[in-house]
């Protein structure tokens, strides 16, 4: 599977006439299931090779031996660009794994615990969306000492928030509902209410905020490395790779910028509209649309 | 051994009082009305009642004891709106069964049918729904009803079923009962008294 296979069948969505939102859903799902599996499969196969320098093919034009064209030292952008981009795949991954967890914890303690912690909760939770988020993120990849650990932990503190407050508002609105509240009158504990009529509701919650929370942090650990403040320049991060090739690009070689940014952002593009279609056709208001 | 509220006061936040020195009494055995026009407070203290809010004045006590805070609450209260009252991911088995497993002779005299016992709550009528809600409340340790508008959605047919296994358990079990309605004739029918909630400026 090439990125280019998928453009053709992303624009090919818009000139279909009217698919409603089960059948976008699933069309979303596949293609990001197919760049996906794409780039672990891909990332696995590639050999270190590839990713070898080769003084005799340096800043070659992209060809078909070389898709996405070779950089200054001769290393191929196509293999370059797919384990920058597994790079970023696990690194997402693992930080809104995190994210999602500390925003299941502190959103069930806001609404359960009281009102001081719902107030300490609430208060974080607009510090974090108050501030500007890349400037956050720089500050703690940064304290942490940088590299692959400093991001995780970076885009995994910042991410919780809105989802946070998605999971605190439910919350709080079930434990008014008539069968939560009667569940106590019938004798159930807390735990018990807690598993069997709370948690249920918000896995569609947690599993949304999941898929939209990963591209997010992508595109943040991109920023951190782009800008210098996260992941070690031999590792062959997408942001790592679009820096370097700032200083060439006013040498003509377009292609050492254009196709990994492009790749990012498809893979990007593909999981945002994917977790929104996912939230729209979860919320019963908007599923029949 | 009745179930007693005495004095009792309760407003929402720092709002308007809903309800002020509210008494009221209920023996086992005994089937009493509550009506008043709307917005007084009938659900609230229903509410109270059952002790899903607390009172800001005044108590509620059973056998001269506050109200249990945990376990399975001998004042049992069924809702207005059934649809609301359940949980609409549980099937319809969880839901009956969520307090205790009701015997096959409660399901027939209300006419719940096994068949339903796999459907989720959307597919199943008002009707349906309250009948189950019923069957959920009406455990064995369940001393006090407070029926909230139970049958207002009903038709006639299934309002006087509904109604006959409610004074069935009345006689055997010596349950009291405390039904909250606005039809003035039922009440007559059923209740061995009728209080109205007046508003404290009238």
């Amino acid at each position: 599977m090439s990125y280019t296979d998928t453009t053709i069948n992303q624009s090919h969505i818009s000139q279909l006439p009217r698919l409603n939102r089960r059948q976008i859903t699933v069309l979303v799902m596949a293609i990001a299931a197919a760049l996906l599996l794409g780039v672990v499969i891909g990332g696995f196969l590639l050999s270190n090779e590839k990713l070898m320098t080769n003084f005799e093919e340096r800043s070659l034009s992209p060809s078909i031996e070389h898709p996405f064209g070779t950089d200054w030292l001769g290393r191929d952008m196509f293999a370059r660009s797919l384990k920058g981009l597994t790079v970023s795949l696990g690194v997402g991954m693992l930080a809104s794994t995190v994210s999602v967890f500390f925003a299941l914890t502190l959103g069930l303690a806001a609404a359960t615990m009281g009102r001081t912690v719902d107030g300490a909760v609430t208060w974080l939770v607009d510090i974090f969306l108050g501030l500007p988020h890349i400037v956050v993120l720089i500050l703690i990849a940064f304290a942490m000492g940088g590299g692959t650990r400093g991001v995780i932990i970076a885009v995994a503190i910042t991410h919780w928030p809105s989802l946070a407050r998605v999971i605190r508002a439910e919350v709080l609105q079930l434990r008014t509902s008539e069968y939560v509240q009667l569940s106590r009158r019938l004798g159930r504990s807390r735990w018990w209410i807690a598993t069997r009529h709370l948690l249920p509701h918000l896995v569609p919650q947690l599993l949304v905020g999941l898929v939209l929370l990963f591209p997010h942090a992508i595109l943040h650990e991109a920023a951190i490395t782009f800008l210098g403040f996260g992941l070690s320049p031999h590792q062959p991060a997408v942001g790592v790779i679009l820096s370097e090739s700032m200083r060439h690009l006013s040498t003509g070689q377009w292609w050492l910028a254009l196709f990994p940014g492009l790749s990012l952002l498809v893979m990007v593009r593909a999981f945002d509209a994917l977790g929104d279609n996912l939230r729209l056709l979860i919320d019963p208001h908007t599923a029949q649309e | 051994m009745p179930l007693e509220a005495r004095g009792i006061g309760f407003r929402y936040e720092s709002g308007q009082w809903v309800l002020r020195g509210v008494d009221i009494k209920l023996e086992p055995g005994e089937i009493v009305g509550l009506t008043g026009p709307s917005g007084l407070g009938k659900t609230t203290l229903a509410r109270i009642l059952a002790g899903y809010e607390r009172p800001l004045e005044g108590n509620v006590e059973l056998d001269g004891n506050p109200l249990p805070a945990t376990g399975y609450n001998p004042v049992q209260l069924v809702f207005q709106h059934p649809e609301k009252a359940v949980n609409p991911r549980w099937r319809m088995c969880d839901i009956l069964t969520e307090g205790w497993e009701p015997n096959d002779d409660l399901l027939t005299s209300l006419s719940i049918e096994k068949g339903w016992f796999s459907r989720w709550p959307n597919e199943l009528s008002g009707g349906e729904l309250q009948r189950f809600c019923l069957a959920r409340a009406l455990g064995p340790q369940t001393r006090y009803l407070i029926a909230d508008e139970i049958t207002a959605m009903l038709d006639a047919i299934t309002q006087a079923q509904i109604w006959h296994v409610v004074l069935d358990l009345v006689h055997k079990r010596n349950l009291g009962v405390l039904v909250i309605s606005h039809d003035g004739p039922l009440l007559k029918r059923l209740c061995n008294r009728v209080t109205e909630l007046k508003s404290e400026m009238g």
